[in-house]
C-alpha cells in the first residue's frame, strides 16, 4: 500500500479478519459482575429452575476476545470508516453537517443516560422541559400547532403521517372511499413506500420536462373523491424549490384531501419558509439531517411530525405538555393514532438538536440556509464546467437550493466511464463517494452532491478539481476509472452472492454452513 | 462566492421560492448562545432529572438497567462511526463488517441463520415480523398472548392497523402459560402468525413452546418469538424450538437507557428465499474480493425494499439504529460465550434473591405465577388499601423507585407491580427494598 501519486492518498487497508477469526478459545474481555455469597447460599442453583427443556444446551458460539482485541479490532474499522469528521462529505439528499462536540458530550451526560422511561415525571422535569421546547420551537419553525418527538427517522415520519390520514379520514366515515396517496417521483422514496405500507394506493407524477416538477393539470387530473392525501418532499433532491405547492396545496383541499410535506431537505429552508402558515396540513423534519444530529452510521435518526391545530389530535402519545408548573406526559388523547415507538423517541438526538437550536438561534437558523445555498450555487458553477456533466433543467432553474442532481449521461456516451465508475474512481481521491439518486433513475448516471453550511470554499475546490481530473481520465485513459478503486480499503467486490439463496450468508454461521456444503 | 455564481446577493439564491410564502416574521427562537452557555443552560436542565444511579431503581419493562462497560461507549463514540452514514463499501468498509459481525452474533443467540440490519425497538420489529407473515402466508391475522407487553402492542396495533387482526389468548392465572386450548381454538386457517414473547413481559418464562409451534404450523401459521437477548445465555434460543422469525429488544447489549430514547429492535428469520424477499430492512451478506485475504459485504436482494421498489415493497425502511448495532457487537464480543451465560446466572440469582426476599413479606404476594422467571416478577399488594401509585410514591421518599404500576394494564392482578433486579444490583440495595416495601404496603 503506497501514496498514489496522481491522487494523492492510499485509504487505511487493515484486511481486518471477521470477529470470529480473532482471539482464542476460553478468552474474554469482561468480567461479570460476582453475585455476592450471601445470595448465592440462599437461592442456590437458580439454572436449575429453568426446566431441562427450556435450558440452553450450546453456549453462543460467540468471538472468545480479550478487551484489547476487541478495541482494536473496532478501532481498525472505525478507520475503515469515512464520516463527516473524517474528510469531504457531501452525501446529497442527506445533509452531512459537521456536529458540534458539545452536543455530543451533553447528549451522553448521566443526567440523560441513566434516566428510565417509566420514573415519576417529577424526577425528569428536566429532559421533559427540553422535550417540550423542541416541539414550541419545531411549531415556531414550520407554522404548525403541535408537534410529537416519536418517529425515529423520516420513513417513520412519513409511515405516521400516513396513519394520520386514515385516522383523519376515518372519523370523517370516508376512509373506505380515500384509499389513495398522491406524491412526485421526486420525492423521496419514503412518501411512497410508507403510505403504502399503511393501506393506500400510491399515484405518482412524474416532473413536466421543462420546469422540474409536476404540472397542475397533472395533480387535478390525479385528484378526487378517492384522495386520501398528498405526501411529497419539497424542496426536491434537485434542489428546486416546487414552486407549485399552494397551488396543489388548493388542490387538494378542493377535494376534501389533506397534505403533508416532507421536510427532509429543510436546510435551505430553515427559519424562511413554514410550510404550515403556506397550508400544509402535516409536516416532518429529519433531526439527523437539518438539525445536526449525527447520523451515526445509519441510525438512529430523528424525525419529528408536525400538525395543524385540527390534526394535532390524532398525533401519536404521548406529547410533553406543561401545566404551569410541571412538564408531563400527555396520554389523555382519545383520537390518537396510539404509539409508533416504545416509549417516546430518540431523546438523546432531540438534546442533539436542542443544544444546536440554542447555539444558532433564528439569525444563525437563517445563516445556515444561506451559506449552505450559497455553497451548493458555487459547486454547481465550478461541477457545470466538467466535461461531461450536465445539469437537467438548468434552464428553468440555473439557481438551486441546498443540492443539485446532475447528469454524467453525456460523460458516459462519449467515454463510456458512469456514475458507477466515477463514484469508486471519487474514493481513490481521498473523497467520500456521492448520492446518486434515488431510485428510479429519471435523471441518466446521477449525481447528487449536497455541500451543506459546514463544507469549506476549499472543499468546494477541491471536490471541483477532483471532478475535473477524473473527467481528464475518463477521456484520455477511460480504464483507470472503470476499474476503480485502486486506492481503497478493499479490491474490488464480487457481489455476485447478493442475489444467490445458496451463497448469500447474512450470519458468519450461515457462511460456514455454506462453505462446508460447498466443498462437499 | 456571489460573483462565481453571478448573482449580486445570497436573497436572489432564494428567488425559487415564491415571494408571496416567503415567511418575513422573527421568529420566537432563543438568541444565539456561546458554547459554554448552552453547557450552563442544559447542565442546568438535566441536574433537575433524578438518575437511576442516583437513587434505587426497579424499573424494567421494556428498557433495563444493565452495565455497559467503558468499551461500548469507547467505540460508539469514535467519530469516524457516530458521523458516517451511507457512504459505500469502498469507503464505509468497517462499517459493513461491524453489521456483518451485529448479525452474526445475534444469530449465534437466537440460533437463526439470517439476520437483518437493525430497526428501532422491540414493538417495531414485532410489527415487521407480523407484516411478514401477512405476506409469505397471504393470510391476515395474528394472535398473541395477553401477556404481551401493552406498549409493544400499541406499536403492533399501529404497525398492522388496517392490515391485520389481532387476537390475544388466554393465559393460566396460575401459571401465567399461554392457554394451549384457547390458542388451539383461536389458530385457524386465517392465522398468518402466532406470536410469544419470552421471557414474558410479566417476567416468567414461557415453557409450552413445543407446543405452540405445533399449533401454529399445523395450521400453516409462523411461529414468531419475540426475546429479551441477555437471557438467551441460559434459555434454550427460538431458532431451536422450529421458531420461523424472531425479533427482540437489544438494548440491553451495551445501551444506556437515555429515558428510553436508545433502543434498538433485531430481526432474524428463515434462510430460504421467500423469507429473505419478505425482510422489509437491509440485509448485509459477506463476500469475497478480488484480492486474496480481504472480505466484501455487499447487500441481499436490494430491489426488495422501499427504496428502490417504492409504494410496491409496501413496507417502509430507512435511517435506522446502527450505531447500537455496532455497539451490541462490541457488547457480544467482550462478554463471548461464557460471559452471556455467566451474566445471565448472576441476574438470575439476584432477582431470585429479591423474589424470596419479599415473598417473606407478608402483606405481599411474589411473584404472581408459578412458573420460572428471568430478571422480571410481578408483586401483587393484597392487603394494602393503597392504590400501586401511593406505594410507589412513599419508596420514592426513601429514594427508591419501585416497579411499574401493572394495575391498569392488568386489573386481574389486583394491585401488582412489575418488578426487574439485575446484575448491577446489590444484596444490600434488595434488602434495602424489602425493608421499605415492608413499611409502604402496610
Amino acid at each position: 500500500m503506497t501514496v498514489d501519486e496522481t491522487t494523492g492518498f492510499h485509504a487505511l487497508a487493515w484486511k481486518e479478519p471477521i470477529i470470529f477469526q480473532l482471539g482464542e478459545k476460553g478468552r474474554r474481555g469482561f468480567r461479570v459482575p460476582s453475585t455476592e455469597e450471601e445470595i448465592k447460599l440462599t437461592v442456590g442453583d437458580v439454572l436449575s429452575r429453568i426446566p431441562e427443556k427450556m435450558q440452553r444446551k450450546v453456549a453462543p458460539k460467540l468471538p472468545e476476545l480479550s478487551e484489547p482485541e476487541v478495541v482494536r479490532h473496532y478501532i481498525r474499522l472505525s478507520q475503515q470508516t469515512y464520516g463527516v469528521d473524517s474528510g469531504i462529505h457531501i452525501h446529497g439528499t442527506c445533509t452531512m453537517k459537521y456536529s458540534p462536540k458539545i452536543n455530543e458530550a451533553l447528549a451522553r451526560s448521566p443526567k440523560l443516560a441513566d434516566l428510565h422511561p417509566l420514573q415519576n415525571v417529577e424526577t425528569v422535569q428536566g429532559v421533559l422541559e427540553i422535550m417540550y421546547q423542541m416541539q414550541r420551537w419545531l411549531c415556531e419553525l414550520s407554522g404548525m400547532d403541535e408537534f410529537s418527538l416519536q418517529p425515529r427517522g423520516g420513513a417513520h415520519a412519513v409511515f405516521s403521517n400516513a396513519q394520520i390520514l386514515r385516522a383523519y379520514h376515518k372519523v370523517r366515515g370516508e376512509l373506505e372511499q380515500r384509499r389513495e396517496v398522491i406524491t412526485t417521483v421526486l420525492s423521496h422514496p419514503c412518501n411512497g413506500g410508507s403510505p403504502a405500507a399503511a393501506g393506500f394506493k400510491v399515484i405518482t407524477l412524474y416532473p413536466n420536462e421543462e420546469t422540474g416538477y409536476p404540472d397542475l393539470e397533472a395533480l387535478k387530473a390525479a385528484v378526487s373523491k378517492h384522495t386520501a392525501g398528498l405526501m411529497i418532499t419539497d424542496p426536491y433532491d434537485t434542489g428546486v424549490f416546487d414552486k407549485n405547492i399552494e397551488e396543489y396545496i388548493k388542490i387538494v383541499h378542493e377535494v376534501g384531501g389533506l397534505v403533508a410535506i416532507d421536510q427532509a431537505n429543510a436546510n435551505s429552508i430553515l427559519a424562511r419558509l413554514r410550510i404550515g402558515d403556506v397550508g400544509a396540513d402535516l409536516c416532518h423534519f429529519n433531526l439527523h439531517k437539518s438539525f445536526s444530529t449525527p447520523h451515526a452510521s445509519t441510525g438512529p435518526g430523528s424525525a419529528a411530525i408536525g400538525a395543524k391545530r385540527e390534526l394535532a389530535q390524532f398525533l401519536p402519545v404521548p406529547i410533553v405538555k406543561f401545566d404551569g408548573q410541571k412538564y408531563y406526559l400527555d396520554y389523555d388523547r382519545p383520537r390518537t393514532i396510539g404509539k409508533v415507538g416504545e416509549f417516546y423517541g430518540v431523546i438523546p438526538n432531540i438534546l442533539r438538536a436542542y443544544a444546536w437550536i440554542m447555539t444558532m438561534g433564528a439569525e444563525g437558523l437563517q445563516e445556515v440556509s444561506e451559506v449552505a445555498v450559497l455553497n451548493n450555487n458555487y459547486l454547481v458553477k465550478k461541477l457545470l464546467e466538467v466535461k461531461g456533466v450536465s445539469l437537467p433543467w438548468y434552464k428553468a432553474h440555473p439557481i438551486r437550493l441546498q443540492e443539485a442532481r446532475f447528469s454524467l449521461q453525456r460523460m458516459k456516451e462519449e467515454t463510456g466511464v458512469g456514475i458507477a465508475d466515477v463514484n469508486r474512481r471519487i474514493i481513490d481521491y481521498g473523497l467520500q463517494d456521492m448520492e446518486t439518486s434515488h431510485e428510479p433513475w429519471i435523471i441518466p448516471e446521477p449525481f447528487t452532491p449536497e455541500p451543506p453550511e459546514t463544507t469549506s470554499k476549499e472543499d468546494l475546490d477541491r471536490i471541483a478539481q477532483v471532478m475535473h481530473e477524473i473527467s481528464q481520465e475518463a477521456y484520455t485513459n477511460p480504464d483507470i476509472v472503470k476499474t476503480a478503486p485502486h486506492n481503497a480499503a478493499v479490491s474490488r467486490i464480487d457481489s455476485t452472492p447478493s442475489s444467490d439463496p445458496t451463497r448469500w450468508a447474512m450470519t458468519w454461521r450461515a457462511y460456514l454452513k455454506k462453505m462446508k456444503s460447498e466443498k462437499s | 462566492m456571489l460573483k462565481e455564481i453571478g448573482v449580486k446577493t445570497v436573497e436572489e439564491l432564494f428567488a425559487d421560492i415564491p415571494e408571496k410564502i416567503k415567511c418575513r416574521k422573527r421568529l420566537n427562537l432563543p438568541e444565539p448562545k456561546s458554547e459554554y452557555d448552552v453547557k450552563r443552560h442544559i447542565e442546568g436542565l438535566l441536574s433537575k432529572n433524578k438518575a437511576c444511579t442516583e437513587l434505587i431503581s426497579f424499573l424494567g419493562a421494556g428498557c433495563w438497567p444493565h452495565y455497559v462497560p467503558a468499551v461500548c461507549d469507547e467505540i460508539n463514540s469514535r467519530s469516524e462511526f457516530l458521523t458516517a452514514y451511507a457512504g459505500d463499501v469502498y469507503t464505509d468498509l468497517g462499517r459493513y463488517q461491524s453489521f456483518f459481525e451485529f448479525q452474526s452474533m445475534i444469530g449465534e443467540l437466537v440460533a437463526m441463520d439470517v439476520v437483518s440490519f437493525p430497526w428501532y425497538d422491540w414493538g417495531t420489529v414485532a410489527g415487521d415480523a407480523v407484516r411478514m407473515a401477512l405476506m409469505i402466508t397471504g393470510r391476515s391475522e395474528v394472535i398473541a398472548p395477553r401477556t404481551i407487553s401493552p406498549e409493544r402492542l400499541s406499536v403492533l396495533r399501529t404497525y398492522c392497523n388496517g392490515q391485520a387482526d389481532i387476537g390475544l389468548v388466554n393465559y393460566d392465572r396460575e401459571s401465567g402459560q399461554l392457554d394451549l386450548a384457547d390458542l388451539k381454538n383461536k389458530v385457524s386457517s386465517r392465522t398468518a402468525a402466532v406470536y410469544i414473547e419470552n421471557p414474558s413481559y410479566l417476567g416468567f418464562i414461557e415453557t409450552g413452546v413445543d407446543e405452540i409451534s405445533d399449533i401454529a404450523h399445523k395450521q400453516g401459521a409462523l411461529f414468531i418469538v419475540g426475546v429479551e437477548p441477555l437471557s438467551l445465555g441460559v434459555l434454550r434460543p427460538p431458532g431451536e424450538y422450529r421458531a420461523d422469525i424472531v425479533c427482540g429488544e437489544g438494548q440491553p447489549l451495551g445501551m444506556h437507557m437515555c429515558y428510553g430514547g436508545a433502543l434498538l429492535g433485531f430481526l432474524a428469520c428463515r434462510d430460504n428465499g421467500r423469507f429473505v424477499s419478505a425482510v422489509p430492512h437491509r440485509l448485509i451478506t459477506i463476500t469475497k474480493t478480488e484480492r486474496e485475504g480481504e472480505w466484501g459485504f455487499v447487500y441481499v436482494l436490494p430491489e426488495r425494499t422501499m427504496f428502490a421498489a417504492r409504494d410496491r415493497a409496501r413496507s417502509f425502511t430507512g435511517t435506522a439504529t446502527a450505531l447500537w448495532a455496532i455497539t451490541a457487537a462490541v457488547y457480544m464480543s467482550l462478554l463471548g460465550p461464557q460471559g452471556m451465560r455467566e451474566l445471565a446466572e448472576g441476574i438470575m440469582e439476584r432477582s431470585h434473591y429479591a423474589m424470596k426476599r419479599l415473598s417473606e413479606i407478608k402483606a405481599l404476594r411474589v411473584p404472581a405465577f408459578n412458573a420460572p422467571h428471568f430478571e422480571e416478577f410481578t408483586v401483587q399488594f393484597n392487603s394494602t388499601t393503597k392504590p400501586v401509585s401511593e406505594i410507589n410514591k412513599t419508596l420514592l421518599e426513601s429514594r427508591i423507585i419501585g416497579g411499574k404500576d401493572l394495575s391498569q394494564e392488568f386489573p386481574e392482578l389486583g394491585k401488582a407491580s412489575l418488578f426487574c433486579v439485575t446484575e448491577v444490583h446489590t444484596k444490600s440495595n434488595i434488602d434495602e427494598l424489602a425493608a421499605a416495601l415492608e413499611e409502604a404496603a402496610l
